[in-house]
């Protein structure tokens, strides 16, 4: 079936506020400065709740997966409440075109404007594979380069966060840091300032220094990292707040960032040239964007190393990773590198993992469920538990299973010498002992 | 002193130990759902009792406990810790733990590598499970054990999850099937689902230990354990109090338990859950609401003793009900009877066909017509005239009461049936899928799990506040959502309120899938017993915005149409077929179940046999052991494509023997690397045709137990290759397929993919034997010999470059000369089926789905209805490239558009779409598959299959479609006339 959809046009720009879908909260508020800069009037939707599920499972099939559903549920929650002149309102939705049913939300949003009356909004589309020609985002180098530097900013906030917060000394300095440190980025980002190599060489330091100062008791805490399909990953809508549930918890969050997502698609590219075949400039083209994208990276490892906090690996070691466990050709959805976000949180000292995904979420039947076993088996010290989010899910089932793991895990803090305890050996009264810490 | 408090799913645990670790006191009991309430109490009762001082180390488990242990500021304890806790202290040198409980199942490794499991979401609760069993089997679980204990055999029962499994169950009670075997067969159901979603691969050895209540209470399900696992486990003693006992263990820090119930009150009171607006505003809104809805009647006249004049009889024997009605030549109601079946509906059947007989000597049957799930039994068992599907009955029904009626929607027991009707036929029809069904039967079970009647508890939620809000899933999702719910403090009315808005949530957004009201239609009738219900009929006015038509006999619809279809089809002044008086007096029915063994399916079969020596055979897959004779299999492309396959036999080959397992898209690509590696000198051999065997073989290595059936197959395949001693297993990733030209990509979806990486992480028996899953890109054919030279390379010495060009060559040849085979056989079936007049069914699926394990016979079924079948891909290169409103992308379902593109075209085809369970791309499928043929002008149709084996609900919508069909073609007919 096919039916007309209206396109965006450039001088929609002008007249037409953008709404972009939440995904990441601290990251899409500075790439919404960025759009701001490029002349865009956008607004980062906010609402939540019920009605946002409910308008999804309304309009789109049940069985889609569930970002699907909250992402258009959301875009038509914000539509119904009447505080959007309809006439000049787009949406904006990324697309990254890969084998995953992820490729396919703007046509299920384009049909559920069209059914719930909305067939006259135009929804643009955030893709770097050539889809949606007539609706896409024009893309400039300079703009890109802001674009990169928006959601390096933001990966930086997030992780000086996660590494600040469960033990700061003052409840709340760790948070106030990260909206003080927001707003000034988003303020330069507006004015088209912040972004150049040079600036951002500056200015990340600034940014790690400051976190470094806030006082701090460092006391050993269960590590947990999240990894998962990318919306639910991040997502406070979409993972029931996982980093504030997992905050009350005691523990330390390590959520890898949204930056490794955008190199792992850019290296992708030429990778499929290099497994099948193919030409000249597709064999090249990941080299020159991580490139690009590879100054950057050095600069927030360094302001991390250098302020005593745990820096990601480089995108390039993190691509070493994989091998033996899964092969660098397995491209949809968040594909090798959700393995590879696994290993490296385990070596890391991460190894209390999170593998978060949409109930039936396909790409990860073998990126992340299908790979558990393995690193299992690799490091035995891993302890992984799969996390299904649903529109009937619910969240006591969640945090059960979040909470079987975080037991696991103090028990292990508690005991370092035995990663793997073997419990045979233990004695009834080591155990009570042991248990008794937790 | 140490307390230990346990909050499960439906019991309450509690424990009070000395210091010396002596139990002084425990209890275990049913909470009904008032979690709150009953910890209350039973912490007063230990203060007052049990605890000197009421002062206590005290920490709360369980998995409704969480939330309540928050709330009061009492430590928590992950149950799984807490049983483990309690495990090393009791029973040291146990090496697993198996523990079952009312809705949770999890397994505890304990040595070489602690490792938890617990059930996915999707799973369903174990005890719950066979509690719901039990209550479709009318026992007490008691009363179920003691009978398993007397089973000769056992059923296959779907073990994915409890809905699955129910849509087994029931059939079998229908069919007959001894209570006992199906029992025994409930309970290695839930050992085959336990071991296959949580120990996914691990080896369950040494020391067992058995937990929770199923395990404890019953025998049979531990034996089956057992049985099944090889071992000897232990039930121990307090088996059921680990949790509360571990929970006592840890505690390390000391409440007044007076001031802990305290704040329990308090919590109870500042209720929050999520709501929704109540069902009536007002005792008057009601009052006018019953007085619309009594409107809705049918004409009823006394069935007087002498009553001579011809009657029409209708017996609708449902899923859980049977229902009778005995009408005038007016359509006007003598008599009608309700009952539920009782797992076998003849013997009563009987009883109210001799209580008519007796109380009216000058009866004069005139039509007997049978309809539902049992149809085909009552019609053969009492010589009815006449048996119609059931969505027609309902359909004429319906009509009866409103001329111009066009949506119907009928929610019964266990199935859930729409049809919307345009021009007078039916236009299309939602059927619930295996996956959320329930409803009725649901309602009811939750009912009684909560210890209330189902009138009574539906009454409950009528003037409920605030009606909790459960969503619109699958009915074990509800249970979980209930469970929270209760512990956000949810009173019993508000559930049942609820759990009424659920179930019309779920026809509407789940089964119907509409967005609007008027997409529905405006003449709207209601039927099935679930809609006496009135809290599920105001619903469902309230949800769509409408007031609708309940007719008074709601729950008759289906026997009151059947004896409308029979009036209609018997002429003036005929006498039924009906067994007389005599013979019924004489009637009697005997059951046995056996097995086929005329072809390798070798189906379960139920053989009921009747007075007269006839007999009534079900089960079957085939006409075989009916007719005697095997189908030729010459209408069935699906039969074709298998044999194509299949004849592919291994040659002697010099550099050794290559495996392939045949699942997933080897479906399609055997020929091409089999050629590929034939020319290479390598003897090639494929896995054999999956089995339920070849499955439960490789199921203990299943990682993601939401995956789809397809997939988890691959499982078994690769088990069995590993044990053949090959040389290499060749089975490699493919992002992309080949480019037929008819999409904007052509890629695989993401398990076709890359599922060889889930084998090569997960089987380990692919540690012997040398496995091949580079990545491999037949779409550019002149790239693949570089590439496929590099990758072979790696595993053998000496092929030369040249060698693999000429293999490659051959492999694209013989790749196209099978796809050509398959258009060709196509046509061919087209043309004859043209030439007899038959229907033309186009069975869309993947290659994959020709395989007999994942359709279960659905294609033969549908040549037994006297159909042709041919395949999505026989027809998908008749249409031009054209645009779809969704990402067209993958080749496989580029394919399914262009079919359903060319149906359209075709006034004798219609296409029927397979979709397996989980497929989550043909989430985006079906609605375009759907909307395609719609806009021209043709049924959709679609059949959800997985793991389960029962084709009764498959049988009634192909049944269904094929009168919806005939409707239309009688009318375009008359139209031209």
């Amino acid at each position: 079936m096919e039916f007309t959809y209206p396109r965006f046009t450039p001088d929609m720009k002008k007249t037409h506020k953008l709404l972009i879908p939440n995904m990441a909260p601290v990251q899409f508020r500075i790439l919404a400065a960025a759009m701001e800069h490029e002349g865009y009037q956008v607004e980062l939707l906010g609402n939540c709740g019920s009605q946002v599920a409910e308008q999804g499972l309304k309009y789109v099939h049940n069985d889609t997966c569930y970002p699907a559903l909250l992402v258009i549920g959301q875009f038509l929650d914000a539509l119904n409440s009447g505080k959007y002149d309809l006439d000049h309102t787009a949406l904006i939705i990324t697309q990254t075109g890969g084998g995953c049913r992820a490729s396919n939300y703007i046509f299920l949003l384009r049909k559920a404007l069209h059914k719930a009356g909305y067939g006259n909004i135009p929804v643009l589309s955030l893709n770097f594979s050539g889809l949606e020609k007539d609706s896409s985002l024009p893309m400039t180098v300079p703009f890109a380069r802001m674009l990169l530097a928006a959601i390096y900013y933001g990966d930086l906030l997030v992780s000086l966060k996660a590494q600040t917060m469960p033990y700061e000394v003052h409840g709340g300095d760790a948070a106030a840091m990260q909206d003080k440190w927001l707003n000034v980025i988003c303020d330069k980002v507006r004015a088209g300032k912040g972004y150049s190599d040079r600036e951002m060489k500056a200015a990340m330091p600034k940014i790690a220094a400051d976190f470094a100062a806030i006082p701090v008791r460092r006391t050993p805490k269960v590590k947990v990292g999240v990894v998962g399909e990318i919306y639910v990953k991040y997502s406070p809508l979409g993972n029931n707040d996982l980093e504030k549930f997992l905050a009350t918890q005691d523990c330390e969050v390590n959520l890898p960032g949204l930056m490794g997502f955008v190199q792992y698609c850019a290296y992708n590219f030429s990778e499929t040239a290099r497994l099948y075949g193919g030409s000249f400039f597709e064999m090249h083209e990941s080299a020159v964007i991580l490139k690009f994208i590879a100054g950057m990276e050095k600069t927030i490892i360094k302001a991390l190393r250098d302020n005593g906090y745990h820096a990601p690996l480089s995108f390039e070691e993190l691509t070493k990773l994989p091998d033996g466990v899964i092969g660098m050709g397995d491209k949809m959805g968040e594909g090798w590198l959700l393995t590879a976000e696994m290993i490296e949180l385990v070596r890391a000292g991460y190894e209390n993992i999170i593998c978060a995904q949409p109930f039936g979420c396909l790409p990860n039947h073998i990126c992340g469920k299908g790979m558990i076993n393995k690193i299992r088996e690799l490091y035995p010290q891993s302890n992984i538990t799969p996390i299904d989010y649903d529109p009937s899910a619910t969240r006591v089932n969640q945090e059960n299973r979040i909470k079987l793991m975080l037991a696991v895990a103090r028990e292990r803090l508690a005991s370092p010498s035995t990663p793997a305890p073997e419990s045979t050996e233990e004695t009834p009264a080591e155990v009570g002992a042991q248990t008794a810490n937790v | 002193m140490k307390v230990g408090l346990d909050v499960g799913s439906t019991t309450i645990k509690c424990v009070v130990m000395n210091d010396a670790d002596q139990i002084l006191y425990s209890t275990y009991e049913r909470h009904y759902s008032h979690i709150l309430e009953k910890s209350e109490e039973l912490l007063r009762r230990m203060a007052k009792d049990y605890v000197p001082g009421g002062r206590a180390l005290f920490s709360i488990s369980g998995s409704a406990g969480m939330g309540m242990a928050d709330s009061v500021g009492v430590p928590f304890v992950q149950e799984v810790f807490a049983t483990r806790v309690a495990a090393n202290k009791l029973i040291p040198g146990t090496d697993v733990i198996i523990e079952l409980g009312g809705e949770d199942a999890k397994i505890l490794f304990l040595t070489n590598g602690m490792e938890v499991r617990m059930n996915g979401s999707c799973a369903g609760g174990t005890g719950a499970f066979i509690d719901q069993m039990a209550t479709l089997l009318k026992m007490s679980a008691d009363e179920m054990d003691a009978a398993a204990q007397k089973a000769c055999k056992t059923y296959t029962i779907a073990s994915r999850c409890g809905v699955f499994a129910k849509s087994d169950v029931q059939p079998l009670i229908n069919q007959g099937a001894r209570a006992e075997d199906i029992a025994a067969s409930i309970y290695q159901a839930v050992v085959n689902q336990t071991i296959a979603g949580l120990a996914q691969g691990r080896p369950i050895r040494g020391q067992v230990l058995y937990l929770g209540g199923p395990l404890t209470f019953s025998r049979v399900l531990r034996d089956s354990f057992d049985k099944t696992l090889g071992v000897q486990g232990l039930c121990p003693e307090n088996s059921l109090l680990f949790v509360a006992m571990g929970a006592a263990f840890y505690s390390d820090t000391e409440f007044d338990l007076a001031e802990v119930a305290d704040r329990l009150q308090k919590t109870g009171a500042s209720m929050s859950y999520r709501s929704q607006p109540p069902l009536f505003a007002s005792e008057e809104e009601y009052e006018a609401f019953k007085a619309r809805h009594a409107k809705a009647t049918v004409p009823r006249v006394p069935f007087g003793t002498d009553y001579s004049a011809p009657v029409h009889i209708g017996i609708d024997s449902g899923s859980t009900t049977v229902k009778m009605v005995v009408m005038d030549e007016d359509g006007r109601i003598l008599f009608t009877d309700y009952r539920p079946n009782l797992g076998n509906p003849v013997p009563l059947i009987k009883l109210v066909l001799e209580q008519i007989y007796a109380a009216h000597p000058a009866l004069h049957v005139a039509s007997v017509t049978t309809t539902g799930y049992g149809e085909d039994l009552a019609k053969a068992a009492f010589h009815a005239d006449y048996g119609v599907v059931e969505t027609v009955a309902h359909f004429t029904a319906a009509r009866h009461f409103l001329p111009d009626v066009d949506f119907i929607i009928d929610i019964g027991g266990q199935d859930m049936k729409c049809f919307k009707i345009e021009d007078g036929a039916i236009s299309n029809i939602f059927l619930n899928e295996a996956c959320s069904s329930g409803c009725g039967s649901f309602l009811q079970t939750f009912a009684q799990a909560l210890g209330y009647d189902v009138k009574e508890f539906a009454k409950l939620g009528l003037f409920a506040e605030r009606p909790v809000d459960l969503g619109s899933r699958c009915t074990v999702f509800m249970n979980s959502s209930v469970k929270q719910a209760q512990k956000d403090g949810a009173t019993i009315e508000n559930i049942s309120a609820g759990l009424s808005i659920s179930v019309v949530k779920n026809a509407i957004y789940k089964v119907i899938r509409a967005s609007s009201p008027e997409e529905l239609g405006r003449s709207i009738v209601v039927q099935g017993g679930t809609f006496y219900n009135e809290a599920v009929l105001r619903a469902f006015e309230k949800e769509m915005g409408v007031n609708v038509i309940r007719p008074d006999i709601a729950g008759l619809m289906g026997a009151y149409g059947a004896a409308l279809y029979g009036k209609g089809k018997a002429e003036a002044g005929r006498t039924s077929t009906l067994l007389n008086r005599e013979t019924l007096a004489a009637f009697t029915q005997e059951t046995k179940s056996e097995l086929c063994g005329r072809c390798g399916n070798n189906c379960q079969l139920t053989v009921n046999t009747f007075a007269d020596g006839q007999t009534l055979i079900s089960g079957n897959r085939c006409d075989r052991p009916v007719t005697g004779k095997a189908d030729s299999g010459e209408r069935n492309l699906y039969e074709y494509k298998r044999k194509l396959i299949l004849g592919y036999k291994p040659v002697k080959g010099p550099r050794g023997k290559i495996g392939m397992p045949l699942c997933l898209n080897f479906w399609e690509l055997y020929p091409f690397w089999y050629t590929f590696f034939t020319r290479l000198g390598f003897a090639v051999v494929h896995s054999p045709l999956s089995s339920r065997d070849l499955y439960l073989k490789g199921q203990g290595t299943i990682p993601s137990d939401t995956a789809c059936f397809p997939a988890k197959l691959a499982h078994g395949h690769i088990q069995f290759l590993a044990g053949l001693g090959l040389d290499a297993i060749f089975y490699p990733c493919m992002t992309y397929n080949i480019d037929e030209g008819l999409g904007q990509n052509h890629y695989n979806c993401p398990v076709v993919a890359y599922y060889p990486e889930v084998l090569n992480g997960n089987c380990p028996e692919l540690q012997s034997t040398k496995f091949i899953y580079d990545y491999v890109g037949i779409h550019r054919p002149k790239d693949f010999v570089g590439k496929m030279d590099g990758i072979l390379a790696k595993y053998f010495s000496g092929i030369s470059r040249k060698e693999v060009q000429e293999a490659s060559d051959a492999a694209y040849a013989e790749y196209a000369q099978h796809m050509a085979l398959i258009r060709a056989e196509g046509q061919r079936i087209i043309d004859s089926a043209r030439a007899e007049g038959r229907r033309i069914i186009v069975l869309a699926g993947r290659p994959y789905h020709v395989d007999p394990e994942v359709n279960h016979g659905i294609d033969t079924l549908i040549t037994r209805f006297g159909a042709a079948v041919i395949t999505e891909d026989s027809i998908s290169d008749r249409v031009e490239k054209f645009r779809t409103s969704v990402l067209n992308q993958w080749t496989y379902h580029s394919r399914l558009y262009a079919a359903a593109k060319y149906c359209t075209t075709q006034s004798d085809m219609d296409l029927v779409q397979l979709v397996s369970f989980g497929c989550g791309v043909d989430a985006i499928t079906t609605d375009e598959t759907r909307e395609i043929l719609q806009e021209g002008g043709k049924l959709y149709t679609q059949l959800k299959i997985d793991e389960i084996t029962n084709l009764g609900a498959v049988r009634i919508r192909l049944r269904s479609l094929f009168a919806a069909l005939d409707e239309q073609d009688e009318k375009r007919k008359n139209e031209e006339a």
